[in-house]
């Protein structure tokens, strides 16, 4: 085990962080089932050592660019709860006003350049941010997240290769839970590692145990690094696997139950408890203390979410264009 | 005041803006070193060098899809694609992620980009070099869509498409690049309005609209045919979204009869639009039904001459057109 830099109170938030998503998702997936939340729903569940561990490692001003399965992200990094909870149940106090849903959150407060439904769609645009990073001069990394599904798309590979062309500073960062909806690499991928892609645009690739949050923290740290040194892109695939479907409406009947089963046996919450435990940062007492906040946080998220107003349909027309709202 | 030809205006205003403004960049394929297929950026990236004129991968969805990122990221990029039929790779960048951005935050982010697209017919170029494309993106709110039909408008609509805050598709129609001259103000950053269109020739006889080639055809057709008698109104309906709905039924309020004409094929394009608010807020107006000259409803434009010239709407068809409509 590595001499860890981080202090204590941050290992502690970092737990505290994971729990948030999970319990978040658990009342997301709750609220679903009872007609709350519509359409389609992407949770983060299995994720977290990923979602926290890659994001907590980027600077103040770099930008995310995420994908549809993004209430993780928001809340790492730093969305009101209330806010994300009233946006999935369309509400007018919601980080889109109502307008996105789950997949479609949007908060640049907090640099979370949103979640997008259309698979792959989003990696483009993180190569032209960061286009206009270099341009500017700016001091600033572009984190991409994409699953290994959005591999298979065109724009990925347009995107990969002018990245590299004009040596910008994105972090690719593939979120490889194993299944595109119910298709795995091995079916729907020629390679079966997404690393391989990435070597092919010659672009320092790796891959990471995405179940363990200090080894995403570490690597992306490491290659977050790397890129504000050389200006150029890399590529990382954090290993990880989603213990729900791949949206509430999907019932998984394309994978066992012992595989899920072993997989939760790591489930990267447990994991990083019994580090924590080791290492004597947090005791049982502690664990409950947090765990209660963080019960207490979504259920008030969840109340701000069910008793904010819905959208005034009057505003429907409104920001189409410039002329119609601000700016 | 300069008598210029249309691609020598979009050069020429690009290159003035660029020295305006230090946040246009200018990305495609070609479009540095080579200066573009038909000559739009030349001799930009040596003025204003490799990072501000890119030249990109051919790879229309991530030149679209990055010129969003850029202009989200502070800068105004005006990326093109070579020819509007190589566009439809960049159709999602296009439509699902650069339309709604305005949209989905709120307000908080926009997408001041302004996407050069070169289209049309006529110079056999057959079926990937020949296309007209407005019909697909004027269906989208969130989008604007202009078409210039001479020098005045291009440099016009090109400083007003480069100040909006909303992605722009401005089409520039290849065939009119060298055909189509006329006078352009030096020394002056005059602008057309996004949104107005134009009434290039008054008459009360017949109202036609049309934009791009179409419109130049249109205004030779008004002329012999002022000749007969018959005195032709010639409206460029020049800016598709948000479309000038105004001018068009002004203009059949006087007189009372319509052709619309474009290249596009003639089945759900533009014209179908402008027929429909002809008859949902101008039927009484009307005194004979409203026409439609388009191009015909095949594939592509073909490339054979006898063909081609069988597609397209010309100056001659026109005539005939707005002769039988006057008569009616």
């Amino acid at each position: 085990m590595k001499v860890r830099t981080e202090k204590k109170e941050q290992l502690l938030d970092f737990y505290r962080q994971m729990m948030l998503i999970r319990r978040f998702e658990e009342k997301a997936a709750q609220l679903y089932t009872q007609a709350y939340i519509g359409g389609y729903c992407h949770l983060n569940v299995g994720e977290e050592a990923t979602v926290v561990g890659a994001l907590s490692a980027l600077g103040p001003d770099d930008y995310v660019v995420s994908n549809y399965r993004e209430h993780g992200h928001a809340l790492t990094l730093g969305s009101d709860p209330g806010a994300v909870m009233a946006e999935l149940l369309g509400k007018e106090t919601g980080v889109s006003r109502g307008r996105g849903g789950s997949m479609h959150l949007f908060d640049p407060e907090h640099r979370l350049y949103g979640g997008y439904g259309i698979v792959g769609g989003q990696i483009p645009l993180a190569v032209g941010m960061a286009m206009a990073v270099q341009y500017r001069g700016q001091d600033r990394v572009v984190m991409c997240l994409f699953g290994e599904g959005a591999t298979n798309i065109g724009a990925f590979h347009e995107s990969l290769n002018m990245a590299k062309v004009y040596r910008l500073p994105v972090l690719f960062l593939c979120v490889n839970n194993q299944y595109a909806m119910g298709s795995t690499p091995n079916e729907a991928s020629a390679v079966p590692e997404m690393v391989t892609k990435a070597l092919a645009y010659d672009m320092p690739a790796e891959q990471v145990d995405g179940m363990d949050l200090l080894e995403v923290r570490d690597a992306t740290l490491r290659n977050v690094e790397q890129i504000r040194e050389t200006g150029e892109p890399r590529f990382l695939e954090a290993i990880t696997y989603r213990f729900r479907g791949h949206s509430m409406a999907d019932a998984g009947r394309y994978r066992t139950q012992e595989e899920l089963r072993r997989w939760q046996e790591r489930d990267p919450i447990n994991t990083f408890v019994r580090y924590l435990e080791d290492e004597g940062v947090l005791t049982q007492e502690l664990r409950e203390q947090i765990d209660a906040s963080v019960e207490e946080e979504v259920e008030r998220a969840t109340q701000f979410a069910m008793d904010s107003p819905a959208p005034d349909v009057a505003d429907l027309y409104k920001y189409v264009y410039a002329e119609d709202g601000q700016q | 005041m300069a008598v210029k030809t249309m691609i020598q205006t979009i050069r020429d205003t690009l290159e003035e803006e660029m020295r305006r403004d230090e946040s246009i960049i200018v990305l495609g394929e070609d479009v540095g070193l080579a200066g573009g297929v038909f000559g739009a950026t030349k001799g930009l990236q040596r003025e204003f060098g490799e990072l501000r004129v890119m030249d990109t991968p051919l790879a229309e969805s991530v030149i679209v899809g990055a010129a969003i990122g850029a202009s989200l990221n502070g800068l105004k990029p005006i990326p093109e694609i070579q020819f509007a039929d190589f566009i439809h790779p960049a159709f999602d960048q296009i439509v699902s992620e650069a339309a709604r951005f305005r949209y989905r935050s709120n307000g908080a982010w926009n997408v001041p980009m302004v996407i050069r697209v070169p289209w049309g017919g006529g110079i056999h170029g057959a079926l990937y070099h020949s296309q007209s494309v407005e019909a697909f993106f004027a269906h989208v709110p969130g989008l604007k869509v202009v078409t210039p039909s001479d020098p005045y408008d291009a440099a016009g609509l090109l400083r007003s498409a480069i100040d909006d805050p909303d992605p722009v598709m401005y089409l520039e129609h290849k065939k009119a690049y060298r055909l189509v001259r006329g006078e352009v103000p030096d020394g002056e950053r005059f602008t057309v309005p996004i949104g107005r269109a134009e009434v290039k020739r008054p008459g009360r006889d017949v109202s036609v609209f049309a934009y791009g080639l179409m419109l130049y055809y249109s205004l030779q057709a008004a002329e012999v045919l002022s000749s007969e008698g018959v005195e032709v109104e010639v409206v460029d309906v020049r800016t598709l979204q948000p479309l000038d709905r105004e001018t068009i039924l002004e203009s059949v309020a006087k007189t009372g009869k319509a052709l619309i004409v474009h290249e596009d094929n003639l089945t759900c394009g533009f014209g179908a639009e402008i027929a429909a608010t002809l008859v949902s807020d101008g039927f009484d107006s009307l005194d004979a039904p409203v026409r439609r000259l388009c191009g015909l409803d095949v594939p592509a434009v073909p490339y054979a001459s006898a063909l081609e010239d069988s597609f397209l709407p010309d100056m001659q068809k026109i005539t005939e057109e707005i002769r039988s409509l006057a008569a009616y």
